[in-house]
């Protein structure tokens, strides 16, 4: 197959976890790309143009055209670029992967960001709730050395945000939402990420993600005072 | 060896409408087992046990959920006939944006208007119909969302049109009037059979939605 001569640019911001979970995509598939730090208390002409219903981050820019979404995105890079596949071939176990995707982002994380931004008893409650959460994604765990099976795939990539925002935020947080003895197959799974290159190329440095995780809980307990 | 295929649904659902248009489409017979949603049957708890909710479309035994997803599985599992999402990427990952758009920006409000009152039930309407226009927008002078071909946004979309009547008068607006090319496409959508056999007539929804409201509590 000719090598196309590709131009791929990533809108995005280092320590948001939909951005991130782009460029581990782009990384694994071997494609250069151009990174742009967006400021999203000051959005970029370029970002407003090429995302103007939803004005956010992260937008893949391919020749010139720009992509929103990042589930949608991932599911477009695996598409585009067929080495080191992220979603599996057969339909159902597509659909499975797009289910729990899914999950991670609409149940785990809409819960999980009111631990950060709740404080007291309304964030005793997100932590219950997150942990109800994460049960199922135990479950999904056993006898697995990660979500996508034996390797990493999709939702893996996805639940990054697990492993590496909602976990981080432990220590920030000062409650452990995630305690090893309630979730080992969690732990075990994020000893499995971080054993790979990708991954460990790819996520924020954790001293200056811990520092902004600290910086924008106390922005949110001030907005939700 | 036949298929079997099941389709845990709720009438009134424009999620639900979504997964039988695109079995009718796929000419797939399938077996409609209508649910109470306040009473849930064994077989819904055991087979989405995550959400609870419907559509669960049940392949061979193996249950999907979530309606969006449902739609891309039986395209995939059952790729004659018409093919719901192009083959350029490009085009598949825009399609799959505005299914998006429509689960996440046109839903919501829809719940305000028919829900809610006062201030809430006009900023529902007000957002609703400014999430419209982006769609119509979107349409632009197309004869589908996909282009000549009825596809995945369609699908998306269409289930939302049996709600129109009732969301008009609780909201006291015409989406005609807002979104006449919406209207338009969504005539030629109730003119395929998949579309006119999966959708309930809107007299139907706008009689159960004051019966849905007491059922769950609301004035």
């Amino acid at each position: 197959m000719a090598e196309r001569s590709e131009e791929v640019k990533l809108l995005g911001m280092w320590a948001s976890p939909f951005s991130r979970r782009v460029e581990i995509a782009l990384t694994l598939k071997g494609v250069p790309y151009e990174f742009s730090e967006q400021d999203i208390t000051n959005k970029s002409p370029l970002l407003l143009q090429s995302n103007p219903v939803h004005k956010m981050i992260p937008v893949l820019l391919h020749n010139g055209k720009p992509i929103s979404e990042s589930l949608v995105i991932l599911e477009y890079i695996d598409d585009t670029w067929k080495n080191n596949p992220i979603l599996p071939q057969d339909p159902y176990d597509r659909a499975i992967a797009r289910f729990w995707a899914r999950f991670v982002d609409e149940q785990v994380y809409v819960t999980a960001m009111k631990v950060v931004g709740k404080v007291g008893v309304e964030r005793d409650a997100a932590v219950e709730a997150t942990r109800d959460l994460l049960k199922l994604m135990e479950k999904e765990l056993v006898g697995k050395d990660f979500l996508g099976g034996e390797s990493l795939g999709f939702v893996d990539i996805v639940a990054t945000l697990v492993a590496f925002w909602l976990m981080r935020t432990e220590e920030v947080v000062g409650v452990k939402v995630v305690p090893v003895e309630m979730f080992p197959e969690i732990h075990r799974w994020v000893k499995n990420l971080l054993d790979v290159d990708v991954i460990k190329k790819c996520i924020p440095p954790e001293d200056e993600h811990l520092d902004y995780i600290r910086a924008r809980m106390e922005s949110l307990k001030l907005k939700s005072v | 060896m036949a298929d079997e295929v099941i389709l845990l649904d709720y009438w009134p659902s424009m999620f639900g409408m979504r997964t039988r248009v695109a079995l009718e489409e796929k000419n797939i017979k399938f077996d409609y087992r209508e649910q109470d949603l306040f009473n849930k049957s064994p077989i819904l708890l055991e087979m989405n046990p995550v959400h609870k909710k419907i559509p669960v479309l049940i392949h061979n035994g193996k249950p999907v959920c979530e309606s969006l997803i449902q739609v891309e599985y039986i395209d995939e599992t059952w790729p004659g006939g018409n093919s719901f999402l192009p083959s350029d990427p490009y085009q598949r990952a825009q399609a799959k944006f505005w299914g998006d758009f429509i689960d996440k920006k046109v839903y919501g409000p829809t719940r305000l208007i028919w829900g809610a009152k006062g201030e809430e039930q006009e900023a529902g309407t007000k957002e609703f119909i400014e999430m419209l226009k982006m769609l119509e927008s979107e349409l632009g002078d197309k004869t589908y969302f996909g282009g000549e071909t009825f596809g995945y946004v369609d699908i998306a979309m269409i289930g939302f049109y049996c709600w129109f009547d009732v969301l008009e008068k609780c909201g006291n607006f015409s989406i005609e009037a807002e979104c006449p090319k919406l209207i338009a496409w969504a005539k030629r959508c109730m003119k395929r059979e998949s579309v006119a056999k999966s959708l309930p007539d809107s007299d139907k929804i706008t009689k159960f939605v004051p019966e849905l409201k007491k059922k769950i509590g609301i004035e």
